[in-house]
């Protein structure tokens, strides 16, 4: 056995450890602005990302074959979860989403974003590689049955985020060039008749999503205000607490899902090209750490949550830019809030989990 | 050998997934670059382009709410309008202390309590950047005081709006409706931007179910403010698509005899033209002031409406659920034809009573010494009862209910404003399953005078009475016939509904009831014979009585009750002219006493109004 370093003992990936907390001190920042200069909002954000912090360190301690065999289980729960939601859950703006449990409410679907691709790859890890025509099919129904009851709440954002966790795993996992393109054309031809089944009012949702400039009152507002703040901040950014558009109120939800808006009017380019610069390095070491991990379970699991984890990026920016619709996405380890962050600093954890466990046989 | 085959298995596996992994990272590094160059385009080739719009800015949307449509009555009289009023209005994010704003201002202006209440609500449901009202209809003093200390107060403003007004107040609320502020109940249905500057909809009647054309599609507009706040000037304009005016069927004329008739009285009168199913006269009486629901009603006036006697609250033409009483002879000697139990010419002997036999009850006629010889059209126009015990005891109750469902009896009658009561036309399948008991043969023989469970609104009573004088060609009554845009002045007629027409196996069977009804008050012996004197026209009807427990809210029937409280209805359904119907009414006086007495002198001043109004009277 080799000796084992400082990281491996304490079950810590110090590289992905330390570009979080720059994240984390970037997002600090950013929301004191986009805050209104407010430190007690910025001291209760601290406070949750140090307890999310101590969430990821604690599930880094769980040896891998642990969480490979809690996949199922946990499925199962959040699955049971899901459908006591539709039964009894609370309304929170019209969507039910939220299971009461006295001293806390609790969003299952946020923890089917981790389950799902939990399942996924356990259920493939012993199987041998490329899939079988047959589990993709297994796997596309372990997929869909929790993203229509997520769907039916109705929450289309996490539902669609759900889904892709799982069916990246199932794209990492090697399938088919030929089965990829075959689900594809799969699913533009079934959108014509989901059309068809959807209410008015469902139709003119999505048909506001598409072209939000058609609501000038509601999503396009959002869209030509954060264009304004974003353009108007130019190469080198109006500095930090100088962002006008963001200060005098125009932007709505600027400290959380259109925080990069701000963090654009006050950092510019150069900014912003930093920022990506710190996700690109936690994304290339979450793929660094899949191609290295030691099983199956743990390769498709890593880099499933890598790839969501930039999905999240990616979905943000393009809507804060005005390239994507509108769709409720914070922007990870920056927005403000604290659901989606605990789900992904579990996902970290598990990362590091499944990297510091791995065992170095001499032979 | 095992060992290795999973081992090779592994080697290819993994070679397999970092292939896609690599290929993931290409896709990120090109979707990540695409990200750039959108941020590119933005801060550095738009920038200009941006800095003069954040510069100049202070550019923000303000919604405009479209203006409702109005209601007029048939001829043109403006039952609904929108009437300027001012409120004063505050935007959240420039106050630092909301409390201590209010005590500023109650020193300018009163503020209740309930203000400060309805301000607290809303304040949490608005964005931070939108007006909330913080006082409702500001009097000129009040506008006047506040403009001249309007500096002390950033964020604060007096705003000019239209406030929904019914002129004819009580008259009309029963059709019209009203509209009201919008609760939580309401958001949960809404578009939410198409009512962003939107405050009122409608609660009840017109107001509520053609509440998507009058509302009309919000505008909005780009305007420049300072750094209070306050509109420095506009930049864009998306004007607002006002709503549809709408035209009712109500002949103000005739809904004013109605309403006079009813005066100081409970009941419901509603006249139909069968040929279009238009409502001319729709009273249900008492009425109410709607204007005082349209910015909310202190609970004191509301609990005084609710707890009144009189139930004014309730619409009975749609709501409301009487027995038919005699005013079912006619379907049912048309039933009786048609199913071949009575022949025109047959005659029953009626002594004053009749027993079941093997029964030694007696069921009663009005006249106590009987109407001896009677045929169909004796027992219509004098309204024997005993030989409409007999004819429902022949018929038995599966025909009864069968031939009277197909006059809409016990079901909805589709009319364009909602929370219409279905009545009761009972079954003994509903029996059994509403009250868990068999069918009682006397029970049928009640039913063939309009009493015991059978429960009918003005309405269906009206429809029904249209379907007869229409010989059996049924059509759904409304009230909105045409819709304009004060716009384009684009008017659209709204469609008949013609429901499937009444087939009979002949059809001189109509003519004959139809003669009955006309000799109910023009022939000899008619029970409204006096409604009929001296009349330039011919009309026809069927009286009727009817006891009952009142407006019966209560699902349950108690048949202890009624006998304690012998309260009469009057009733008379009636249409003119007899050949080509033009208008059906139904007339229902609660606790009026004798239909003959009471009701029918109504339709002949409603009749006598119309058909002098429409020149159908004819000469000689």
């Amino acid at each position: 056995m080799e000796e084992q370093s400082l990281g491996q003992r304490l079950h810590i990936d110090f590289p992905l450890l330390f570009a979080i907390f720059v994240l984390c001190i970037i997002g600090l920042i950013v929301l004191y602005s986009a805050g209104g200069q407010d430190i007690d909002l910025v001291y209760r954000q601290a406070v949750k990302l140090l307890i999310a912090l101590v969430v990821m360190i604690i599930v880094a301690q769980l040896p891998p074959a642990e969480i490979n065999h809690w996949s199922v289980w946990l499925f199962v729960f959040g699955i049971i979860l899901l459908v006591l939601v539709i039964l009894y859950g609370d309304v929170g703006k019209g969507a039910q989403r939220w299971l009461d449990l006295k001293v806390f409410r609790f969003q299952p679907s946020e923890l089917m974003k981790l389950t799902v691709p939990m399942m996924v790859a356990s259920y493939l890890a012993d199987k041998s590689l490329p899939p079988k025509f047959s589990w993709v099919l297994v796997v596309c129904v372990l997929i869909i049955i929790p993203v229509l009851l997520i769907a039916k709440q109705p929450d289309l954002g996490t539902a669609l985020l759900v889904a892709i966790a799982g069916f990246s795993v199932l794209f990492i996992a090697g399938i088919s060039w030929r089965l990829l393109a075959a689900m594809g054309v799969l699913v533009a031809a079934s959108a014509p008749i989901v059309w068809y089944f959807m209410h008015d009012y469902q139709k003119q949702r999505v048909l506001t999503l598409l072209n939000p400039e058609q609501d000038p009152l509601g999503a396009g507002y959002h869209i030509i205000q954060s264009k304004i703040a974003i353009g108007s901040g130019g190469f080198y950014g109006k500095g930090w607490l100088n962002g006008t558009q963001s200060h005098l109120e125009f932007l709505p939800e600027r400290s959380t899902d259109f925080i990069f808006a701000v963090f654009c009017e006050e950092f510019g380019m150069l900014g912003v090209l930093l920022l990506l610069c710190v996700y690109l390095f936690i994304i290339s070491r979450g793929l660094y750490i899949a191609i290295n991990a030691q099983h199956t379970y743990g390769r498709l699991l890593v880099s499933s949550l890598t790839l969501t984890f930039f999905v999240y990026i990616f979905v943000n920016m393009g809507m804060v830019t005005g390239q994507l619709p509108v769709v409720g996405i914070p922007l990870p380890l920056i927005s403000h809030g604290g659901t989606s962050m605990v789900t992904l600093m579990i996902g970290f954890g598990i990362i590091m989990s499944i990297h510091t466990h791995r065992r170095f046989l001499s032979f | 050998m095992v060992q290795e085959t999973i081992l090779k298995d592994n080697e290819h596996e993994s070679g397999l997934i970092t292939k896609r992994v690599y290929f993931s990272g290409f896709i990120i590094l090109l979707l990540i670059l695409m990200i750039v160059s959108r941020v590119f385009y933005l801060t550095v080739l738009q920038h200009e382009h941006f800095t003069t719009l954040s510069k100049s800015n202070r550019v923000k949307i303000t919604p405009i709410p479209p203006i409702r449509g109005l209601i007029y009555s048939r001829d043109g009289v403006v039952l609904a309008e929108n009437k300027p009023t001012f409120s004063l209005e505050v935007i959240p994010e420039q106050i630092d202390d909301v409390d201590k704003l209010i005590d500023q201002l109650k020193g300018i202006i009163s503020i209740e309590d309930s203000d400060i209440n309805r301000f607290k609500k809303s304040l949490k449901k608005k964005r931070r950047f939108e007006n909330v009202a913080l006082r409702l209809n500001l009097n000129e003093e009040e506008v006047a005081l506040f403009a001249v200390n309007r500096h002390r107060f950033s964020g604060v403003d007096v705003v000019a709006g239209l406030n929904r007004y019914y002129p004819l107040g009580e008259e009309l609320v029963h059709t019209i409706g009203y509209v009201a502020r919008i609760d939580e109940d309401d958001v949960k249905q809404l578009n939410a931007s198409n009512y962003s500057g939107t405050t009122h909809i409608g609660k009840l009647g017109i107001e509520k179910s053609y509440e998507s054309l009058l509302h009309g599609d919000v505008g909005y507009q780009q305007v420049e403010v300072n750094a209070q706040g306050r509109v420095i000037r506009v930049l864009e304009r998306s004007a607002p698509k006002p709503g549809e005016d709408l035209h009712l069927t109500i002949d103000l004329s005739l809904q004013r005899i109605a309403i006079e008739a009813l005066k100081n009285k409970r009941g419901a009168i509603v006249a139909m033209d069968p040929v279009n199913g238009n409502i001319l006269t729709f009273v249900s009486s008492p009425g109410y002031d709607p204007n005082k629901f349209v910015n909310g009603i202190d609970s004191k006036s509301y609990k005084a409406l609710l707890s009144s006697k009189d139930k004014p609250l309730i619409n009975r033409i749609t709501r409301g659920k009487y027995p038919p009483g005699s005013t079912i002879k006619p379907f049912l000697g048309l039933v009786a034809l048609d199913n071949g139990v009575r022949k025109l010419n047959d005659e029953s002997w009626c002594p004053g009573w009749f027993s079941l036999k093997g029964h030694e009850h007696r069921y009663r006629d009005w006249k106590k010494q009987g109407h001896g010889h009677t045929d169909l059209h004796k027992a219509i126009t004098q309204s024997c009862d005993v030989y409409f015990y007999m004819l429902a005891h022949e018929l038995g109750i599966n025909r009864i209910y069968e031939g009277l469902s197909k006059f809409g009896l016990g079901k909805q009658t589709g009319i364009d404003i909602g929370g219409e009561a279905k009545g009761l036309l009972p079954s003994r399948e509903w029996k059994r399953e509403a009250i868990g008991q068999a069918w009682f043969p006397g029970e049928t023989l009640i039913m063939g005078i309009g009493q015991g469970y059978a429960l009918t609104t003005p309405l269906q009573l009206a429809k029904a009475t249209a379907s007869l004088a229409n010989r059996g060609k049924i059509v759904r009554p409304r009230l909105v016939f045409k819709t304009s845009n004060s716009i384009t002045n684009e008017v659209k007629a709204l469609p008949v509904y013609a429901e499937d027409p009444i087939t009979i196996s002949n059809n001189t069977y109509w003519d004959n009831i139809i003669k009955s009804m006309r000799d109910v008050v023009h022939g000899v012996g008619g029970t409204a014979w006096r409604s009929g004197l001296n009349a330039k026209y011919e009309f026809a009807g069927k009286t009727g009585t009817a006891q009952v427990i009142g407006i019966a809210q209560d699902k349950e029937y108690k048949k202890d009750e009624i006998a304690e409280e012998f309260q009469d209805h009057a009733l008379f359904i009636a249409f003119t002219p007899v050949e080509a119907p033009r208008i059906a009414v139904a007339i229902i006086v609660e606790n009026g006493g004798g239909g003959s007495k009471t009701a029918a002198p109504i339709a002949r001043k409603m009749f006598d109004q119309f058909m002098n109004s429409k020149g159908l009277i004819s000469k000689g």
